[in-house]
């Protein structure tokens, strides 16, 4: 084989050799551009960071006053509870009907119908999240007061209602590999021991796909943590420390967009949006880390 | 054979509109050309900024492009602090403000483009306290607006107003605001909490004048503030008083140039130095009556001489 290969380098006409290198530099770009966007981002934020922040505050208080005249307060606390509560409840939303479908497309539904709803699934994830938060913020903002009487319709339950509706597909297609991924050995043993396709799935599929079930739910919710716009147009955006799911929130990421585009450069409020910019990029790192991880476990298995 | 078949169909196709691109790329100098030789050189002006400005910006930009011959105007929103960036950064010809340039941001300007930011004022705006139709309610003082919205406020409740507001069982005030960085949300701090307190967390900071009105609309519990333009049917503006002795005052027209409306504020425009040429005439033709009576036809204010 090493011969072969040695052999086949030596005679390669030029383009093939361009046209290698071309595509080792696409896949290197990869790395170099994440690396990049972390030193970018943490070297706007890290002066402050290092510096004058009170990292305790920065983390403990609720208070964010960012553009007060003389007592400039920089508490994300509230911020942080309100991402990780959107989020939360868009997993308890997301995760039922997430499995659900993928377990109904992989086990019991035809072949022919599973065509179709694998492509409405993509369909799902192709609605832009502007979209979304627009219909929380018209069609889901007047279901909620209709529904639960609420005074205000944009609130928690709303956005996760959206974030849910946008990591479903995540979660379908990456846990319906998952289940494929179970060899049919372990179906048919299962079944000529007489268990119905009900036994088959609860005890054995998910029992054998857990760790890539989990990995799909991870994925859904590094997706929901990063979502900006949807949250942005259907929490309310309200720094409040949420009481139920009919409370108003703000999350990290909202902060950034709706702050960013009217700071002077340079400015203390603009580096502690890149600190949160750092914060978020840390939490979606680890999520997506778990995930990677707990992947992995499943080849080593 | 297929296969073949849709090759050569596909790299046909490509053929075909690759030779569009070209052919149209390839005209649309020669037509710029014929336009710029029938019409002297179109003049572009850039204007951004605050979003409260941003109606009557458009309107001034819609009927000027209909006078003009020598200029058109392009105009976008993003909030006073955008369009004084970009000023700063020089990517504008006029800056649009619902509130005065920062020392800060002019001395910024000045380093980086080499010009002082010029301020016009080209009319005034009341911000109007905002309620939901059916509330009880008709006037305020600013002292318990400062109550509603300032840190460690004592009003939270419509009973603390003492009023009995029956569409909103919680009775709980909801308060709308804007986001930290309008220019409306700084004037209204300023104008009820003066420059040492802030306001308490827990508003709804919506991102637009026009979105406020329409959730305080939908909302009954709601109470929040706006430019007077942006009134709806559904909501109410509340008559507003300096103290609980003081007249109260609606915000109206003659309220406001009789300074007695007490929460309003001039709008200002920001060249970068003195305006020459198009940018110039187009500033004069809206501080002339005709471009003021935009102004009042907006629901703003124009400026006293007309």
């Amino acid at each position: 084989m090493n011969i072969l290969r040695k052999k086949r380098t030596a005679n390669l006409p030029f383009s093939e050799t361009a046209i290698e290198l071309f595509i080792r530099l696409c896949g290197i770009s990869c790395i170099i551009f994440v690396f990049g966007i972390f030193f970018f981002v943490f070297r706007e934020g890290a002066g402050f960071l290092f510096g004058k922040l009170d990292l305790k505050e920065f983390l403990t208080s609720v208070q964010w006053q960012p553009t007060s005249l003389n007592n400039k307060r920089y508490g994300a606390f509230a911020l942080i509870v309100g991402t990780f509560s959107v989020t939360a409840l868009a997993m308890c939303i997301a995760v039922p009907f997430g499995l659900g479908a993928a377990i109904f497309v992989s086990e019991f539904c035809s072949p022919k119908l599973r065509e179709t709803f694998k492509i409405i699934i993509e369909l799902l994830a192709a609605i832009p999240s502007v979209v979304w938060g627009f219909i929380g913020l018209t069609l889901m903002n007047q279901l909620i007061i209709a529904v639960f009487n609420a005074p205000i319709g944009l609130t928690m339950l709303n956005g996760s209602i959206m974030l849910a509706l946008m990591s479903v597909p995540i979660i379908v297609s990456i846990a319906e590999d998952a289940l494929k991924a179970v060899p049919d050995s372990y179906r048919e043993a299962a079944e000529a021991l007489g268990a119905t396709r009900w036994q088959v799935v609860y005890r054995v599929l998910l029992p054998a796909a857990k760790h890539g079930l989990l990995a799909a739910v991870l994925l859904g919710a590094a997706r929901s943590i990063g979502e900006t716009m949807a949250v942005l147009m259907a929490t309310g955006h309200s720094v409040n420390i949420p009481s139920g799911p009919l409370s108003w929130i703000r999350t990290l990421t909202a902060t950034i967009a709706a702050e960013l585009g009217e700071v002077a450069r340079g400015d203390e409020h603009y580096q502690v949006l890149f600190i949160i910019g750092i914060l978020l990029f840390t939490i979606t790192f680890v999520v997506n880390l778990i995930a990677d991880l707990v992947i992995k476990g499943i080849r080593q298995e | 054979m297929q296969k073949n078949y849709i090759a050569a169909y596909t790299v046909i196709k490509i053929i075909v509109v690759l030779t569009c691109a070209v052919l149209i790329n390839g005209c649309s100098p020669k037509d710029g050309e014929s336009v710029a030789d029938k019409e002297t050189a179109q003049v572009t002006i850039k204007n951004k900024g605050s979003d409260t400005m941003v109606n009557l910006a458009q309107a001034w930009a819609e009927m000027y492009t209909g006078i003009s011959t020598k200029a058109s105007v392009e105009v976008s929103g993003g909030g006073s602090g955008t369009g004084v960036a970009a000023l700063i950064n020089g990517t504008v010809d006029i800056a649009n403000c619902s509130r005065q340039i920062k020392p800060k941001e002019l001395e910024l300007a000045t380093q980086n483009t080499g010009k002082a930011p010029q301020e016009f004022i080209v009319g005034y705006d009341a911000l109007a306290v905002y309620v939901h139709h059916d509330t009880p309610l008709d006037k305020i003082t600013i002292p318990q607006l400062a109550e509603i919205y300032g840190e460690n406020g004592t009003i939270t409740k419509w009973s603390h107003l003492s009023i009995e507001h029956s569409d909103c069982p919680s009775d709980k005030i909801i308060r709308i605001s804007r986001q930290s960085n309008s220019g409306t949300y700084f004037y209204f701090r300023e104008a009820l909490l003066g420059k040492n307190r802030d306001f308490r967390i827990g508003s709804l900071d919506l991102h637009g004048s026009k979105d406020v009105v329409e959730v305080i609309g939908r909302t009954p519990c709601a109470m929040g503030y706006s430019g007077m333009g942006y009134a709806t049917h559904e909501v109410k503006m509340l008559e507003v008083a300096t103290d609980a002795d003081a007249p109260y005052y609606p915000p109206t027209l003659e309220n406001v140039l009789a300074k007695t409306y007490p929460i309003a504020r001039p709008l200002y425009m920001y060249s970068l130095g003195e305006p020459t040429g198009e940018i110039k005439v187009y500033l004069d033709w809206i501080l002339s009556p005709e471009g003021q009576k935009i102004v009042e036809k907006l629901g703003f204010v124009p400026l006293e001489s007309n």
